[in-house]
């Protein structure tokens, strides 16, 4: 094996490479081989270091270097200067939003030092489309520790005292899940991996099929062993191509060592793992949806029971996890439940991984310790609040989720004591807000969100969230009516307590979380017709200050519409009836003249 | 077989195992609202009207889908679920054209009936409707899907009953709707018209061409029968108005179809009143059909086959029959036969 003295690792996310990284590598290429440097430093393309506000990222080893929003241009300098003389180059290190020195190291960053990272352990470290790094990192181990020398039993039930709760967001126990599909009468059982991520702005499963996918694929066999099932399905959504490529190679690698298909590891123990790509359906991320569309059939949900566990796939006894709940399972058979559960709250035990988005400074995935508070996220891993706005509160959850506000920022995130907020750990995405989220444009965001993407099945969820729609959009425009917050709150109690499925369920959460909380900006809406967050269009009123106006004509040139009147060196004037609204005026203006009300 | 005892209402009941709480509570005379729900498919938990509250459970479980079991405690009619009925027929009703004074179905319709019962008034939702256009490019049926309610009771039947599996949802959200695949029209598709799908509809999405005008639910008097067309021999209930047959509907007590029917039996019944039809035997005379009475009738025919037994032997003599014939008539036909005219020369159109 080839020594080298060096490893550039540069970040192949989609994140990175949207942001340029996949040009970044080809310079380093064509640099380190120009300079003759090839066959001493290696080039290495990952995958997502979850860093992504800052990407394209460029992590220099042995140092453990960072750096952030590399560009092409910059690749000629890090190889001159950091790898030829030895000296970082100090422009492109990352520097924390709060203190401004400088913090080169990888590990030390605030971002990562505050994080735990079980689920994604190798993403961003290991070349995800080669086997060997994967099991350099003591991959397979756990597979082959199960196999060997555990029991099917002894399996589950460390997987029930490691305390692991479906990461999926409903957070049932997995290895009680386990335990009743393999007690399930039946010779023929199936294992699903649901990878049908649809809540929008969550990347967390994508980011371990693309960076990790034999953590999956591990975790998968280790499942199917304890089990008893000999086949299995990914259900994956075709929007991720990349993930679905390289869990085809993936696959393939690990059949070709004899770690999937046939007699696993020389032993009786088979498994055959598919790939079944969905077809852009939200509502296919639901269980009972997502295996009527493994058969063929449209994606809809059906009534539970009979559960999966008794009925699934073809009607034959089928356990179902998400990718982030198998990928732990390999650390808890390699570590021990005692580990695992070392981490986390009584009830809510190991890590959890977030999709941290919206007005925080540091975006990214973020991969903590259940229990720690949202402020620690938000502020400690986050960075803190965009522009130093002032915080006002969290979505959880995704579409089923709800709104957490800046009071219960002390909030541990688990999973009770979320659904005891209003809101539900759902999938894990958390989008930050700040004093100009509108919080009712939120839930018209998210119902749009739900109501396109109801099935139809059921009258509450197809016609309730509907309804619901039309009234938050109404209230945006100004033309809600006092009623309209009694209609919302009944409308989503019914639509909460009667829908068939979990999507429906759930989707009145936004509504009435911020409701809750933020009852007051619906008011502010409909009887004041006044956006508190200054966000709807509909409701801003633009005037100017006839004292700070000094009549320079800019705003009157700079709007579009002619709205905007006066004499020279006189206060203007905004006619409210040709304004549209669109802010060029207080662009233009110099002297603050021009006001939103 | 075994029997559980649940609790509905403060009444206990026992019920066979497996029975689910909306039969259960039916049995015993409560009442329970249902769209999607119909007796001869398999129940989906659709239409969420028949919502109850069951004690240790999580909201308000679908009756038709939950299966009674021992010791459960339900109740059918607590504030809650009013409520929750009440705002589901209104969320129907907001997407429902009320055009009840000419609609086809009023009297016989679910919605209808419900709303009613519920005293749920027309304009709480104001918002979006939808706007198809009316689809009668079939000969048999009109297909109004801005009646539909999405319950899926045309779907399943479609699978269940017929096997024909022509119909599915289409689209997602507020926009679903049963019909073809790809949302082609009928007249595109492979549908055979039996008519199941207008049998189950609860609403007037789905009404005869024929009916539409002729006579309300109320005025009808149905006039149990046999369906001439086949040895299937289906029951079948003739709808009749002032003396008039103005439709056909399978007879639910049938042993053979229940409700369902094919498409000449359920929309082939204009023979009845046709000017052509054979009323009285005709003898041809000179090359001329003439009316005759039935003894004269079958007087020649009994002669005739008579003498060419004589005078031929019986085996001179061949007998076609019909599969069109019920079971008892091609019985009798065969015994008439071989019996009387002493030959085995007797077949039927099915083998040819």
């Amino acid at each position: 094996m080839q020594l080298v003295r060096a490893h550039v690792l540069v970040c192949g996310g989609k994140n990175c490479t949207a942001s340029g990284s996949e040009q970044v590598r080809e310079a380093f290429a064509k640099e380190l081989e120009k300079k003759k440097l090839d066959q001493e430093i290696r080039l290495v393309e990952t995958d997502c270091h979850g860093f992504c506000e800052m990407g394209p990222l460029v992590i220099v080893y042995p140092e453990g270097t960072f750096y952030v929003r590399v560009t092409a241009e910059d690749v000629p300098v890090i190889i001159e200067e950091h790898l030829v003389k030895g000296r970082p180059v100090d422009r492109l290190l990352y520097k924390a939003p709060v203190k401004e020195d400088e913090i080169p190291k990888y590990k030390e960053l605030d971002f990562y030092r505050k994080q735990h990272r079980v689920a994604l352990r190798n993403c961003g470290s290991i070349n995800p489309e080669k086997i060997e790094e994967y099991i350099a990192r003591g991959g397979y181990a756990s597979l082959e520790k199960a196999i060997y020398d555990l029991t099917p039993e002894q399996v589950i039930e460390e997987t029930k005292t490691s305390g692991l709760r479906g990461r999926g967001g409903g957070g049932f126990p997995t290895g009680l899940k386990w335990e009743f599909c393999r007690r399930s009468p039946g010779d023929l059982k199936y294992l699903i991996c649901n990878a049908d991520e649809g809540d929008p702005g969550a990347f967390m499963d994508r980011s371990i099929l693309e960076g990790d996918p034999h953590s999956l694929i591990e975790g998968m066999a280790i499942a199917a062993y304890a089990i008893g099932c000999s086949e299995g399905y990914i259900y994956c959504r075709a929007e991720y191509p990349l993930a679905i490529k390289r869990l085809k190679i993936a696959i393939a690698q690990a059949e070709e060592l004899g770690l999937l298909g046939d007699n696993i590891l020389g032993t009786d123990f088979s498994f055959t793992l598919h790939i079944k790509e969905g077809a852009g359906a939200f509502v296919c991320g639901e269980e009972t949806a997502l295996m009527a569309s493994i058969e063929g059939k449209r994606g809809m949900p059906r009534v539970r029971p009979p559960f999966p566990a008794q009925k699934g796939l073809w009607d034959k006894p089928s356990n179902i996890n998400n990718v982030e709940t198998y990928a732990n399972v390999p650390m808890i058979i390699g570590k021990g439940a005692d580990w695992f559960g070392s981490m986390g709250t009584e009830k809510s035990k190991g890590t959890k991984v977030f999709a941290l988005t919206g007005k925080v400074n540091n975006t990214g995935l973020v991969e903590v310790p259940m229990g720690v508070t949202i402020r620690d996220i938000i502020f400690e891993i986050g960075g803190g609040i965009v522009g130093g706005k002032e915080y006002k509160g969290v979505q959880i959850g995704g579409p089923s989720g709800g709104c957490i506000p800046a009071s219960l920022m002390d909030t541990p995130v688990d999973y009770e004591s979320l659904i005891e907020a209003g809101a539900m750990m759902g999938s894990g995405g958390l989008v930050v807000m700040d004093e100009t989220t509108c919080m009712v444009d939120l839930s018209r965001f998210f119902l749009n969100f739900t109501q396109s993407e109801s099935c139809g099945k059921c009258t509450p969820c197809r016609e309730g969230t509907k309804r619901m729609l039309e009234i938050l959009t109404r209230i945006c425009e100004g033309e809600g009516v006092p009623e309209d917050i009694e209609t919302l709150e009944r409308l989503g109690r019914v639509i909460k307590s009667t829908a068939l499925c979990g999507l429906g369920n759930t989707a009145p959460n936004p509504v009435l979380s911020t409701l809750r909380y933020f009852r007051d900006e619906y008011e502010a809406h409909i009887y004041d017709k006044r956006c508190p967050a200054h966000a709807c269009s509909a409701l801003l009123v633009y005037t100017i200050d006839e004292e700070k106006c000094s009549g320079c004509g800019r705003c009157a040139r700079a709007c579009p519409a002619g709205a905007i009147t006066g004499e020279k060196k006189e206060p203007h004037k905004i006619d409210p009836e040709k304004c549209i609204k669109c802010g060029s005026c207080i662009e233009s203006c110099k002297r603050g003249a021009i006001l939103r009300l | 077989m075994a029997l559980v005892t649940v609790t509905i209402d403060g009444l206990t009941v026992q019920v066979p195992e497996g029975t689910s709480v909306l039969d259960a509570a039916r049995s015993i005379g409560i009442n329970i609202p249902a769209l999607c729900h119909d007796p001869d498919l398999i129940p989906v938990g659709a239409c969420r009207l028949c919502v109850v509250e069951v004690e240790n459970m999580r909201n308000l479980p679908a009756s038709c889908v939950t299966i009674c079991t021992e010791g459960m405690v339900i109740r059918t009619n607590t504030p809650q679920i009013k409520e929750a009925r009440k705002t589901i027929l209104e969320l129907l009703v907001a997407n429902h054209p009320l055009d009840c004074l000419t609609c086809e179905k009023s009297g016989d319709c679910l919605l209808q009936e419900y709303c009613y019962e519920y005293g749920v008034k027309s304009d709480i939702f104001k918002g979006e409707q939808h706007d198809y256009p009316l689809e009668d490019d079939n000969p048999f049926y009109i297909r109004d899907m801005n009646k539909c309610i999405v319950c899926g009771r045309c779907i399943r039947t479609c699978e269940e009953v017929v096997g024909r599996n022509i119909l599915d949802f289409s689209y997602r959200g507020f926009k679903t709707k049963p019909g073809p695949f790809m949302d082609t029209t009928m007249s595109a598709s492979d549908c055979v018209y039996c008519g199941s799908c207008v049998t189950v509809c609860p609403v007037g999405a789905l009404v005869e061409k024929e009916r539409i005008g002729k006579g309300r639910h109320w005025e009808i008097e149905k006039v149990k029968t046999v369906c001439p067309y086949c040895g299937t021999g289906c029951t079948i209930d003739l709808n009749v108005k002032d003396g008039k047959v103005i439709g056909v509907t399978g007879n639910p007590d049938g042993d053979v179809n229940g409700r369902f029917l094919c498409v000449k039996g359920r929309f082939g019944y204009e023979f009845i009143d046709s000017d052509q039809r054979l009323k009285k035997p005709l003898i041809k005379k000179d090359g001329e059909f003439v009316e005759a009475s039935w003894d004269e009738a079958t007087s020649l025919v009994a002669s005739k086959l008579q003498e060419n037994k004589e005078k031929n032997g019986p085996d001179s003599t061949a007998v076609l029959s019909s599969a069109r014939c019920t079971n008892e008539e091609n019985y009798l036909l065969s015994k008439f036969t071989r019996a009387v005219i002493g030959t085995n020369n007797i077949d039927h159109c099915a083998r040819l």
